[in-house]
């Protein structure tokens, strides 16, 4: 009779099994650029929440004798834009615009597009194809496009941007929506609910949406870097927020004029845009990666 | 394989229809009234009527609907409001100018995302790879009309090596190259990080495959196995060359805008500031249409490509 000797590392203290949510958020622990890029984020929205009163000067009080005066001027840590007005208290206040314009459409996507597509991809048949023929056709435009086209039609101003904004995202979502649904649905655990004599609401409350709302809301968490890069897009083209309004992408538009007196200054509000909009791919990124979701 | 590619075809009508109502209807969804930009601001009722009846709006709308769609059928996209001239001149000169750059920044794009993606894949987490997942995250997230913005005031404003307006189109052939060296980059670097990063994934999904180890063990050296692995790779890649092209041309406007190319990018911003609904119409339809054909002939590429998509 031999002792088999196991070698120290074979030796696993084997515990429960972790949850799928404790899974994911020990692999986020691990996960440094994600949580850089997270915490980048706290701090953008953090200061745009916070802007009334962190913000060191009035965002719409100008000077004339102190226009476009270079980062590091007194008393304007980050200078001040073509109308003496101090960038950082803009930049701030900005913040809140832009963000607001760029998460809302997202967030309305989100909802109208699940219910849209879980419907879709349950009843099946005609309802089914009615909706996705639909939205099939909002696919005939590139986003920008899209977005340009409702908007240049409807007119500038904030509701406008939020309306033109959710049409592009929407059918997006449905999609993801609908594709998920119509895979969840042929499972059979969904059958055996069917069968012991749950009812279509329940199923798609419990069985349906439970499983798909993972995967929906990271893809709806992709789309807001490219929703914020079109809500300041269409400020900077004189479609979103009016002036005097702070906001990232109109005040580049104005400053753009002022390159060739101060080149620092008309740079920061679309620097503001990059970050705020790389920091949610990233987090996005990383949370695509911590849940398992190909896409 | 014809069939698919007929059916194909057929499937894309019911899309130009579904976009061609959405541009119909964006007269009706602008604030006010359509004809109120055409009359004075103290016409009587009777003119009022008069230029209602002319323009066909006093019929129901399906029937103004189909109107509209004759014309346009017929390449009568109306007149401006603006300058009076008909909008299809208009979109065509522009066009020309937004093809231009859609294609320069295109061959850009492409050719440095497939070496990019191409390299990454090769040298998995080494630095390459990372300078790769870099610029895709880059690529993505920036902003591309602060891009442009950024290069006019490095190359044009500090260092005066290269123009930052207009097109020069009477300049010469050295001056028209030169201008479009500044939107040309702006423009390639979404695509630029969009086509690295689905390269590389592509390519390492090739990688993994058994015939590559294959390919390997019997000793055929590192070029000969990309050749395999970009064969491979290839329908995944052209979809979204495709993809990215049609944006190319669509999502120029922002950045026409920031140099003042005379592209139809720059033409919807003017149309936009002078609420000139008909050019904005045109430019939008025209555009649309070409996302669309140019959609189509990425599927139907990838059918003579990977003739197993048509049996699906």
């Amino acid at each position: 009779m031999s002792i088999i000797a196991l070698p120290a590392e074979a030796v696993v203290v084997v515990g429960a099994p972790m949850s799928y949510w404790r899974t994911v958020a020990w692999r986020l622990s691990r996960d440094g650029a994600t949580l850089g890029a997270g915490l980048l984020l706290l701090l953008v929205v953090l200061s745009a929440v916070l802007a009334p009163w962190i913000s060191p000067h009035d965002p719409n009080a100008g000077s004339i004798r102190l226009r476009l005066a270079p980062v590091g001027a007194p008393l304007h840590v980050l200078g001040t834009d073509e109308q003496g007005r101090d960038m950082l208290s803009r930049l701030l206040w900005g913040g809140r615009m832009t963000l607001l314009a760029g998460l809302t459409p997202v967030v309305v996507a989100f909802a109208l597009g699940t219910m849209l597509g879980v419907v879709a991809g349950y009843v099946g048949g005609i309802t089914n194809t009615l909706v996705m023929r639909t939205m099939d056709v909002f696919y005939a435009f590139p986003a920008v496009l899209l977005a340009i086209a409702i908007s240049g039609a409807l007119g500038p101003g904030l509701p406008n941007t939020l309306i033109s904004l959710s049409v592009v995202f929407i059918p997006r979502v449905v999609r993801v929506a609908e594709s998920a649904t119509v895979q969840v649905k042929g499972l059979e655990y969904v059958a055996a609910a069917r069968a012991s004599g749950a009812g279509v609401l329940q199923i798609l409350r419990y069985h349906l949406l439970a499983n798909i709302l993972g995967p929906v809301l990271v893809f709806a968490s992709t789309q807001v870097s490219l929703s914020i890069i079109l809500a300041a897009g269409l400020s900077f083209l004189g479609l979103g927020v009016t002036p005097p309004a702070a906001e990232w992408g109109l005040m580049l538009n104005t400053l753009r004029q002022s390159i060739y007196v101060n080149a620092v200054v008309p740079a920061l509000p679309g620097l503001a845009i990059f970050v705020t909009s790389m920091a949610f791919n990233l987090v996005s990124d990383g949370l695509r990666d911590a849940m398992e979701i190909r896409a | 394989m014809w069939q698919y590619v007929g059916r194909r075809l057929v499937l894309a009508i019911p899309t130009l229809l579904g976009a061609s109502i959405i541009v119909f209807a964006m007269v009706h969804l602008a604030p006010g009234d359509p004809i109120a930009a055409v009359l004075p601001v103290d016409a009587s009722k009777e003119q009022v009527e008069a230029v209602k009846k002319a323009y066909g709006f006093d019929k129901p709308l399906p029937v103004q609907y189909l109107k509209w769609l004759g014309r346009v059928i017929t390449g009568d996209l109306g007149k401006s409001i603006a300058t009076r001239r008909a909008v299809i001149l208009d979109v065509r000169d522009s066009l020309a100018n937004s093809l231009v750059l859609a294609i320069s920044s295109s061959v850009l794009a492409f050719g440095a995302g497939i070496a990019l993606g191409l390299l990454a894949a090769f040298w998995q987490g080494r630095w390459l790879d990372k300078l790769a997942s870099a610029v895709a995250v880059v690529g993505v997230s920036v902003p591309h009309y602060w891009a442009g913005i950024i290069l006019i005031i490095i190359f044009s404003a500090q260092l005066n090596w290269l123009p930052a307006m207009g097109a020069a189109a009477d300049g010469g052939i050295v001056a028209y190259l030169r201008h479009m060296t500044l939107p040309t980059i702006a423009l390639a670097l979404i695509p630029l990080g969009v086509i690295a990063r689905v390269v590389r994934s592509a390519s390492l999904d090739i990688l993994a495959q058994e015939f590559v180890l294959a390919l390997r063990a019997k000793g055929l050296p590192r070029r000969r196995v990309l050749t395999h692995v970009v064969k491979n790779a290839a329908p995944q890649i052209i979809t979204v060359l495709g993809l990215q092209f049609g944006f190319q041309l669509g999502g120029s406007v922002l950045v026409e805008t920031v140099f003042s190319w005379p592209g139809t990018g720059y033409l919807l911003n003017l149309a936009i500031f002078q609420r000139d609904i008909p050019v904005l119409q045109g430019v939008i339809l025209v555009l649309a249409t070409f996302f669309v054909l140019l959609n189509l002939l990425v599927d139907v590429l990838q059918t003579f490509i990977d003739p197993r998509i048509a049996r699906h």
